[in-house]
C-alpha cells in the first residue's frame, strides 16, 4: 500500500527496483519479488484493485458467487438474486447520494420508469398491454436503463436549483407523481393490485424463467450476477475517473470546484443520468426476478430502502452499496428463522410479535445504530478488520 | 523573514508590457451594502500585485468578482484583452484564472493527489462513457496527468502526504495542497487569498519561497491579498491598499508605506487628525504593529 517517490526510497529497495524495472516508463512494471507492496509506477497505484490481497479476494468472492447456485435451495437462490438486483440499484444511487452528494428519495421513480419501460419494450405487440416485441435481451436491458436515465436527466435541473433537504423533498414528490402515473396508465403498468408480466429473458436459446437443465432461480441468478459484475465495474470506473472526482468535489465544496473549472449543473445531470441508468437496470431486472410486479410497489418506501441500504452499506462506496443491499435483502430471510431461536416470536401474521413486525423493527433499528456507531457503514467495518490484521499483533 | 525572499524581478521591466488583467471601474454591491466600489487596477505579466486593507475592506470581493463566485453591478474585467465579466467561474477557471481561499476550500475526503487531479479537471480530456470504460484514452489521459500533478507534489514536497485525505492534514499543510491545486489548472493569472494566514514563522517562510519560486520558474501573474505586511512588502512589485471598499492608493511597497492615508486607513482615523504619522522611514512592521493594534 505505501507509495514512495523516487527520491524517498530506502537504498535496499532502490538497487532492488532497478533490477526489477530495466526501464522506469515500461508500461507495466515488473513486481519485486517479496515486495509486493511496492509500487513502481503510477498505472499499479491508479488500478481498480490496487493489492494482490484486493485481487485475490475479490476473486474469490466472484467465484464463491458463481458457484452458490450449485449448493443452495432455490427459494434462498431467489432471495440472493434480488439481492444482486437491489445492489445495483443501491450503486446506483450511491453515485447520486454518496459521490455526488445529491440526497434523493425519487430512487423509487427511476426504478419503475426502468421497470416499465423494459417490460414494453419486451412485451408482446399483440398481448393486453402496450408492446413492442424487442426480445434481445441486452437491448431491453439497456432500454430500460436508458429511459430511466432521460427521466433522470429531466429532473436533473432542479438539483440545480436546491439541495440538501431541499432536494430531498422535491424528488418525493416525484415519487409521488410516479406512483400516479403507474397505477393510472393501465396499458403500461397494468393497473394497481394487477400487474402485468415481467419481461422473458431468452438467453443462448434458453428461456431462464422456464425450468430446464438448470432451474429458473438458478440461471435467472447467473444473469443478475453478471449484470452486477457489469455494473459494479462501471461504477468503480467512474468513481476513479474525472467524472468521479468532479462529482466528489461538488459534494464537498460547490463553489471551490466551479473555481476549479467544474461545471456544476453539468456534474449534477451527469450523476442524475448515471444513476437512473442504474436504477433502471435494477427495476427491470426486480420486475424480471419476480415476474409480476404491481404498481405499487415503485413507492416511498422502496426508495427508503434504497437510503437504507446506501446508509448501512457504506456512503460513497460500490463495494459498500452491495453490502447494505445483500443485508437489506436478506433481512426478510433473517427474521424469518427467528422464532426457532426466540419462542416468543411467532411467524403467524395475526399473532404478535410476528416476523413481519420484528422485520421493520430490526430494519428501523439498523439505520439508527448504523448512524450512530458507524456512519461509514459496514464498508468501514470491513476497513477497521482489515486495519486490524495488517498491523497484528500490533494494536496501534 | 526579510532575509528569506529575493527583491521583486518582474516589476521594473513588465511596465512596457500589455497587462494580463484589466479591472476598470468596478463596483459590486449586496442589496443596499456596498462592497468595492470604483476599483481599477491592472496586473502585468510575471508581476505580483498585492491586494492590503483593514477587515472588511473588500479584498475577497474583488477575488470573488474576478473568479465569477460575484457579478458586479457596474465595471469591466479583462483577461488577455477579452471580457471576463458575466462569465460562469467554470469558463473562468479555463480561461486561466486559478485561485486559493482564505479559508480553505479543499475538497476533505478526497486524497492529495485528487485534489491536486481536480485542478486538472479542465486539462483532462475525456468523457463519461470512456470514463465507464477506462481503456485506452481515459486511462492514457490519467497516467499523463498523474505525472503532472506529481512534479507539483514534488515542487511543492507534499510526497509524503499524497495518498491522505487533506482532510486529515495539519493546517500548513492543506494551505500547501490548496496552493498546488491552483497550480495544477496551469494558470496565467493566480489569486492567493492569505496564503500565510495563521502560519507560523517557518511556514510563513516556507510559503514566501514557493511564491517567489512560483514567479521565478513558472512566471505567473498573482494577485494577493495578504495581512502578514513584513510578506507583502517584501514580495509585491506593486501594492493597492483599499479601505471600505475603495482604493486608497497604488504603488510600489515603497511609496504605500509612505502614504498617510494608508496609515489614516489602518488605525482608522481622519487624516487631518492622524496624531502621528509615520516618518517615510518607517519600517513595515511598525506600520504592521500599528495596524494590529487597531484590528480585532
Amino acid at each position: 500500500m505505501t507509495m514512495i517517490s523516487p527520491d524517498q526510497r530506502p537504498q535496499g529497495a532502490e538497487r532492488r527496483l532497478e533490477k526489477g524495472s530495466e526501464t522506469p516508463t515500461a508500461k507495466r512494471s515488473r513486481r519485486v519479488w517479496g515486495r509486493p507492496d511496492l509500487y513502481t509506477s503510477y498505472r499499479q497505484d491508479m488500478a481498480m484493485l490496487n493489492t494482490r490481497p484486493k485481487q485475490l479476494g475479490v476473486l474469490a468472492i466472484v467465484v464463491v458467487a458463481a458457484l452458490l447456485p450449485f449448493v443452495t435451495s432455490d427459494d434462498l437462490l431467489k432471495i440472493l438474486g434480488t439481492g444482486l438486483v437491489l445492489s445495483i440499484g443501491a450503486i446506483g444511487l450511491n453515485i447520486l447520494v454518496g459521490y455526488a452528494g445529491q440526497v434523493s428519495l425519487g430512487h423509487a421513480f427511476f426504478v419503475g420508469v426502468g421497470a416499465y419501460a423494459a417490460s414494453a419494450l419486451a412485451g408482446d405487440p399483440e398481448g393486453r398491454y402496450l408492446g413492442f416485441g424487442v426480445d434481445i435481451v441486452p437491448v431491453w436491458i439497456l432500454g430500460g436503463g436508458i429511459a430511466a436515465a432521460v427521466a433522470g436527466a429531466l429532473v436533473a435541473p432542479i438539483a440545480t436549483r436546491l439541495r440538501g433537504l431541499y432536494l430531498a423533498i422535491v424528488t418525493l414528490g416525484l415519487v409521488v407523481i410516479g406512483g400516479y402515473i403507474f397505477t393510472e396508465w393501465r396499458d403500461l403498468s397494468g393497473g394497481a393490485q394487477v400487474g402485468r408480466d415481467a419481461p422473458q429473458p431468452v438467453f443462448l436459446g434458453s428461456e431462464l424463467t422456464i425450468d430446464g437443465a438448470y432451474t429458473q432461480e438458478q440461471k435467472l441468478y447467473w444473469l443478475f450476477l453478471v449484470v452486477l459484475v457489469i455494473s459494479a465495474v462501471l461504477a468503480r470506473n467512474i468513481a476513479r475517473s474525472r467524472v468521479g472526482r468532479a462529482l466528489a468535489a461538488v459534494r464537498d465544496r460547490d463553489v471551490a470546484a466551479g473555481v476549479m473549472g467544474v461545471e456544476l449543473g453539468r456534474y449534477k445531470l451527469i450523476a442524475f443520468v448515471l444513476s437512473s441508468f442504474f436504477a433502471g437496470v435494477c427495476g427491470l431486472l426486480l420486475f424480471v426476478a419476480n415476474g409480476v410486479f404491481g404498481p405499487e410497489r415503485f413507492t416511498l418506501l422502496l426508495s427508503v430502502q434504497f437510503i437504507a441500504m446506501v446508509l448501512i452499506g457504506g456512503v460513497a462506496t460500490v463495494s459498500g452499496s452491495i453490502m447494505g443491499a445483500m443485508l437489506i435483502a436478506l433481512l426478510p430471510r433473517i427474521s424469518a428463522e427467528l422464532p426457532s431461536f426466540l419462542p416468543f416470536i411467532t411467524s403467524a401474521a395475526n399473532e404478535h410479535p410476528n416476523i413481519f413486525e420484528v422485520e421493520i423493527a430490526i430494519y428501523g433499528s439498523l439505520i439508527v445504530i448504523f448512524l450512530l456507531f458507524e456512519p461509514r457503514g459496514l464498508f468501514g467495518i470491513w476497513v477497521r478488520i482489515r486495519t486490524y490484521w495488517k498491523s497484528f499483533p500490533f494494536s496501534y | 523573514m526579510t532575509s528569506a525572499v529575493e527583491a521583486p524581478v518582474g516589476g521594473a521591466h513588465a511596465a512596457s508590457r500589455e497587462p494580463v488583467l484589466k479591472v476598470e471601474d468596478v463596483q459590486l454591491k449586496f442589496g443596499q451594502v456596498t462592497a468595492i466600489d470604483g476599483v481599477s487596477f491592472d496586473v502585468l505579466p510575471d508581476e505580483l500585485f498585492a491586494v492590503i486593507g483593514p477587515n472588511g475592506a473588500g479584498k475577497t470581493s474583488i477575488f470573488n468578482v474576478i473568479s465569477g463566485v460575484y457579478r458586479p453591478q457596474k465595471g469591466r474585467l479583462t483577461l488577455d484583452g477579452k471580457r471576463l465579466d458575466g462569465a460562469r467561474p467554470a469558463a473562468i477557471a479555463r480561461r486561466g484564472v486559478a485561485r486559493t481561499f482564505q479559508n480553505i476550500e479543499l475538497f476533505a475526503n478526497l486524497t492529495v493527489i485528487d485534489n491536486l487531479m481536480l485542478g486538472r479537471h479542465q486539462h483532462i480530456r475525456y468523457g463519461t462513457l470512456a470514463a465507464m470504460a477506462w481503456l485506452g484514452r481515459a486511462r492514457k489521459q490519467e497516467l499523463l496527468h498523474r505525472r503532472a500533478v506529481e512534479e507539483i507534489v514534488d515542487f511543492l514536497g507534499l510526497a509524503a502526504w499524497r495518498a491522505m485525505p487533506v482532510g486529515l492534514l495539519p493546517y500548513g499543510v492543506q494551505k500547501r495542497v490548496e496552493l498546488g491545486r491552483a497550480l495544477a489548472m496551469e494558470p496565467r493569472l493566480l489569486l492567493l487569498d492569505e496564503p500565510v494566514a495563521g502560519m507560523n514563522l517557518e511556514e510563513t517562510e516556507d510559503m514566501a519561497r514557493f511564491i517567489s519560486d512560483i514567479r521565478g520558474e513558472l512566471g505567473v501573474s498573482m494577485i494577493m491579498v495578504e495581512h502578514d505586511m513584513g510578506l507583502v512588502m517584501d514580495l509585491a512589485d506593486r501594492v493597492m491598499v483599499l479601505d471600505f471598499g475603495v482604493p486608497v492608493t497604488t504603488g510600489t511597497p515603497a511609496e504605500v508605506q509612505r502614504d498617510p492615508r494608508v496609515v489614516a486607513a489602518y488605525l482608522g482615523g481622519d487624516l487631518d487628525t492622524v496624531p502621528d504619522a509615520p516618518s517615510a522611514d518607517a519600517t513595515p512592521s511598525e506600520i504592521a504593529a500599528e495596524a494590529e493594534q487597531v484590528q480585532p
